[in-house]
């Protein structure tokens, strides 16, 4: 049985600095990831990491964007603590290797993002979560005699001992196909973000929600599953990201006649402000007849000068050439609000300690929470690398104070027997795992968006809960055991759904619009009755609610505006 | 939408089989990827077709394979494409000339899709790429080796050289460049493009200390940056612009600069051709192989050991044109060859002295694509008239409104 001390699921921007934060702590550390750890979607991470590290900014500053931009649902003390940690989380990966952006003094470069009001946004290029992550994995391999790498191992259930403390994890070797029960003292779940259960997403098709499903199956509680990020610049119908850098270097938002629409919305932020805002302004000029026919509306990028493009959006050139076939450089972009960010996830302290002992949960997977109902553009890296730091060490100091409980057989043998009973369904004996993959996609995307109400999410609701049954005939193809594909479809496709179940039943209990819940039946935010988290706990009927309380420090909720 | 043919290179490890080609027809806009088309397959017809993917956005690096015999990445190729690519390929091998049909065509031939090359076959796409790739970039010590303890804040550095060096940063590890590297199809030991991408990525870096040893490391490794044969398919083959072999000649020009004494004399030998080059105006081959390994009247005053070994060692390679009259005596005896006349000469002067005032590479990253260079208006918001100031008073505005 592989034991470690600490054992990371997923090897992103979170799970590769918890490993290694874990490591440094001189515990035995193991990292099971089910692609390679640069496959990772914080690849996709384009803009840049915020950080109030220039003489003139604060981290108070900081803290109150952020606060601010998640419509005043986030928990205070972890914004501070963020907002506190970030400038030298920054400086350590820059003394790691990543190259970062400098000044004509060759000290570090910044740009502006949208939400916040000073350029604290640090960056490579539009690659910077790629640069970071690839940095990560050069430590990674540096010390590879301290972080045992599992690298194409899935993850299928956690593992509990009799006191409901995790112990361990079942995993499926995908290069054999054999399955593995790991020990170890602390799991830390940083499996990303659910994007797949809608479609289109920004998202990659690894990002099925397999953390905090698995978190929920075991009991832990979820929070805020409701907000979900649509971003202002996707592609429409493939939902490519345009990253917020292009609107950071002084692109524009135009609709079908060539209006600057954000005056509008956000006179002084316009194009920078808050996500959630951009996004609904775009929809409501696209559902009230000012968008194009294709339901798009324009980013302009040729007001940036042309150099500065190639040499600070060199990614977006190439992501409109290679798939929309458009010269960013010379004429507009069409795009459209898209699915790209969980703010909710598994309910975590300021350490990443889920409510069942020796679970952490760290970056996309988690809600702290930081970002509350809208998360500002270039905080997601931040939150994977502060987070992610802290539940390494606190899952190392865990595992130095107790001796942890040897996982049951029984855990191994009962996903054995799920994997059996999927790989055992003749083909026509139901759906087809796609079929089912691609109805959720839809459903989710026309009805627990931008813009919700009663009915459309009921309806949502009760179509997954049909796809929940129908998943359980559905068939695949694939019946062997080495790089079984289809297979791990069929288990993401549960995960899935569990997600979506989640985000419906959360969406429809929070009768408010906060951030990027907008309830058109109930249009305003209400801070008498839903300042408050959701949280959702498993129980034989589904989901079942409970409220926490909001964290205040300093900052009284305000009218929002940009 | 339009009709395309996949006809994939599978491999079911488990089948007892060998490898086969099977065909899925498919139904997509010409706009989407290969990986489109390949993923349709998989939804519709055959859940175990395997194919590693997940971004679809050329960022993940997972989806590297060959498309109509060459390396890139799936979600990258559009089927439109990739189908003319085919067309055209099956055009020409059937000498026609009349326009090939597109589109969905009935006589549309099939596209062709194969795992990546120098890498084993585990299942259909899927490739080893532990054994070969990954052990090839840790071979190049890929971590950064600062010296000392780090400074408080951050290292101070050329601008340009952090641009310089995010362009073998973008490597995204997809192993297309390796899948189409000649070279290592001849050495399987050799180092690669990927991995000697990723080591320039350390050499370039000003916060490395190791240069020195790196570059001395990969220039006396036999497998090492002389063992690159130039020929450009890793350029073609990168999704993202990191060519690659120019890293590895970065590699060899640093490592002349380091007065490292290459196995093969290739960087003496390229700078045997600049200054006989220089000299004549035109090439005087007799002349190579004294210039590459004993330069100039020093060289030949004293030559090197090496430089007479080796002169030694090249004389069956001059003697053999010789006796077989492809060469006239005459010619291979140094220094009879002919100077161009003076207006010529006065020519390759001006393009020595051109090069030499712009001595940089073409290199996107720093230089970017300056004409029509477009002033920013004035009340854009860009890093540089976005001050920390400015965004005080704007946020002290804001909150006032």
């Amino acid at each position: 049985m592989p034991t470690h001390d600490v054992l990371v699921i997923g090897a992103g921007l979170a799970g590769q600095r918890a490993a290694l934060a874990a490591a440094e702590e001189g515990v035995s550390v193991g990292i099971v990831s089910k692609v390679h750890p640069v496959r990772s979607h914080s690849n996709a991470a384009q803009g840049g990491i915020n950080a109030a590290l220039n003489p003139g900014d604060s981290w108070e500053s900081h803290a109150f964007d952020t606060i601010k931009g998640s419509d005043y649902l986030s928990d205070q003390d972890s914004v501070e603590i963020m907002a506190r940690e970030a400038p030298e989380e920054i400086l350590h990966m820059e003394h790691l290797g990543v190259t970062f952006h400098r000044n004509e003094e060759g000290k570090l470069g910044t740009r502006a993002f949208g939400g916040a009001s000073a350029a604290r946004t640090y960056y490579v290029a539009d690659i910077t979560g790629q640069a970071i992550m690839h940095v990560l994995y050069e430590q990674l391999m540096k010390y590879s005699e301290r972080v045992a790498r599992y690298e194409e191992w899935f993850c299928t259930a956690l593992a509990l001992d009799e006191d409901g403390e995790c112990c361990g994890v079942v995993t499926r070797n995908i290069a054999d196909g054999s399955m593995e029960l790991f020990k170890a003292k602390s799991v830390i779940l940083a499996c990303g973000g659910n994007g797949q259960v809608w479609k289109p997403t920004t998202n990659a098709l690894i990002c099925t929600g397999d953390g905090i499903a698995m978190a929920y199956r075991a009991g832990a509680k979820l929070m805020d599953m409701e907000m979900i990020q649509y971003h202002p610049t996707t592609l429409a119908g493939k939902g490519f990201l345009i990253t917020e850098g292009a609107r950071g270097e002084g692109a524009h938002l135009l609709n079908k006649n060539g209006e600057r629409f954000m005056e509008k919305y956000a006179p002084n932020k316009m194009e920078l402000a808050s996500r959630d805002v951009v996004s609904r302004a775009e929809q409501t000029e696209i559902n009230e007849g000012r968008g194009f026919e294709d339901g798009t509306v324009a980013l302009d990028i040729t007001v940036v000068p042309k150099k500065r493009v190639h040499e600070a959006l060199r990614e977006i050139v190439l992501v409109g050439r290679d798939f929309a076939g458009v010269d960013i450089t010379r004429e507009p972009i069409r795009i459209k609000p898209g699915n790209h960010y969980t703010m909710g996830g598994v309910k975590t302290d300021v350490d990443g300690r889920t409510d069942i002992p020796g679970l952490y949960a760290a970056g996309e997977t988690a809600c702290v929470s930081v970002h509350g109902g809208n998360r500002l553009g270039a905080n997601s890296l931040l939150d994977t690398l502060i987070f992610g730091r802290r539940s390494g060490v606190d899952a190392a100091g865990r595992a130095k104070r107790t001796e942890g409980s040897r996982p049951s057989k029984a855990v191994l043998e009962a996903e054995q027997a799920m994997i059996e009973d999927i790989s055992s369904r003749e083909k026509g004996s139901g759906r087809r795992v796609s079929e089912i993959k691609l109805e959720l996609g839809t459903i989710m995307d026309a009805k627990v968006a931008v813009f919700r109400d009663e009915t459309g999410i009921t309806e949502a609701l009760e179509t997954v809960r049909r796809l929940k049954e129908e998943a359980k005939t559905a068939y695949i193809d694939d019946k062997g055991s080495i790089f079984n594909q289809d297979l791990l479809g069929a288990i993401e496709l549960g995960y899935m759904l569990d997600n979506a179940e989640c985000t419906c039943i959360g969406a429809l209990e929070r009768k408010e619009s906060r951030g990027a819940q907008y309830r058109t039946d109930f249009p305003e935010r209400n801070d008498e009755e839903w300042l408050k988290h959701i949280d959702l706990q498993l129980s034989d009927d589904g989901p079942e609610i409970s409220y926490s309380e909001v964290t205040i420090t300093q900052w009284e909720p305000q009218e929002r505006t940009y | 939408m339009a009709n395309y043919t996949l006809k994939v290179r599978r491999y079911q490890p488990e089948s007892g089989e060998g490898a086969y080609w099977e065909e899925f027809k498919v139904d997509l806009d010409p706009s989407l990827s290969v990986l489109d088309g390949l993923l349709q397959a998989k939804d519709r017809d055959d859940g175990s077709l395997s194919v590693r993917c997940s971004c679809r956005a050329a960022i993940c690096g997972s989806c590297g394979m060959k498309i109509n015999g060459q390396s890139g990445l799936g979600c990258k190729t559009q089927i439109g494409e990739a189908q003319e690519l085919a067309n055209k390929m099956a055009g020409a091998s059937a000498g026609e000339e009349k326009a090939v049909p597109t589109e969905g065509a009935e006589d549309n031939t099939t596209i062709v899709v194969e795992p990546m090359g120098n890498m084993p076959v585990i299942k259909d796409l899927i490739t080893d790429m532990e054994s070969t790739h990954w052990t090839k970039i840790r071979r190049v010590t890929p971590w950064l080796l600062p010296h000392g303890e780090a400074p408080e804040r951050e290292y101070v550095v050329e601008p340009e050289s952090m641009i310089d060096i995010t362009q073998s940063m973008a490597c995204i590890q997809c192993g297309a460049c390796v899948s189409s590297c000649l070279s290592m199809e001849a050495d399987p030991d050799f180092i690669g493009p990927a991995a000697l991408a990723k080591a320039y990525r350390f050499v370039g870096d000003p916060r490395d200390a190791e240069t020195k040893e790196r570059l001395h490391d990969l220039a006396h490794d036999p497998h090492g940056i002389y063992d690159c044969t130039h020929c450009f398919s890793c350029i073609d083959a990168c999704p993202k612009g990191v060519a690659p072999m120019d890293q590895i000649m970065r590699l060899r020009r640093k490592a002349g600069e380091e007065g490292i004494e290459d196995p093969n004399a290739g960087h003496a030998h390229e700078m045997a051709f600049v200054n006989i080059i220089e000299k004549k105006g035109t090439l005087d081959e007799a002349m190579l192989v004294q210039e590459s390994y004993a330069p100039g009247i020093k060289g030949k005053l004293k030559p090197s050991k090496r430089s007479i070994r080796e002169t030694i060692k090249s004389l069956p390679t001059i003697l053999r044109p010789l006796r077989k009259r492809k060469v006239k005596l005459r010619q291979a005896i140094p220094g009879t060859h002919h100077k161009l006349p003076g207006d010529a000469m006065d020519d390759v002067k001006a393009i020595y002295a051109h090069a030499e005032e712009h001595n940089e590479e073409f290199n996107l990253y720093i230089k970017g694509e300056d004409e029509d260079f477009i002033e920013p208006e004035p009340d854009e918001m860009t890093e540089e008239t976005m001050t920390a100031e400015a965004a005080a008073a704007a946020e002290s505005e804001e909150s006032q409104s």
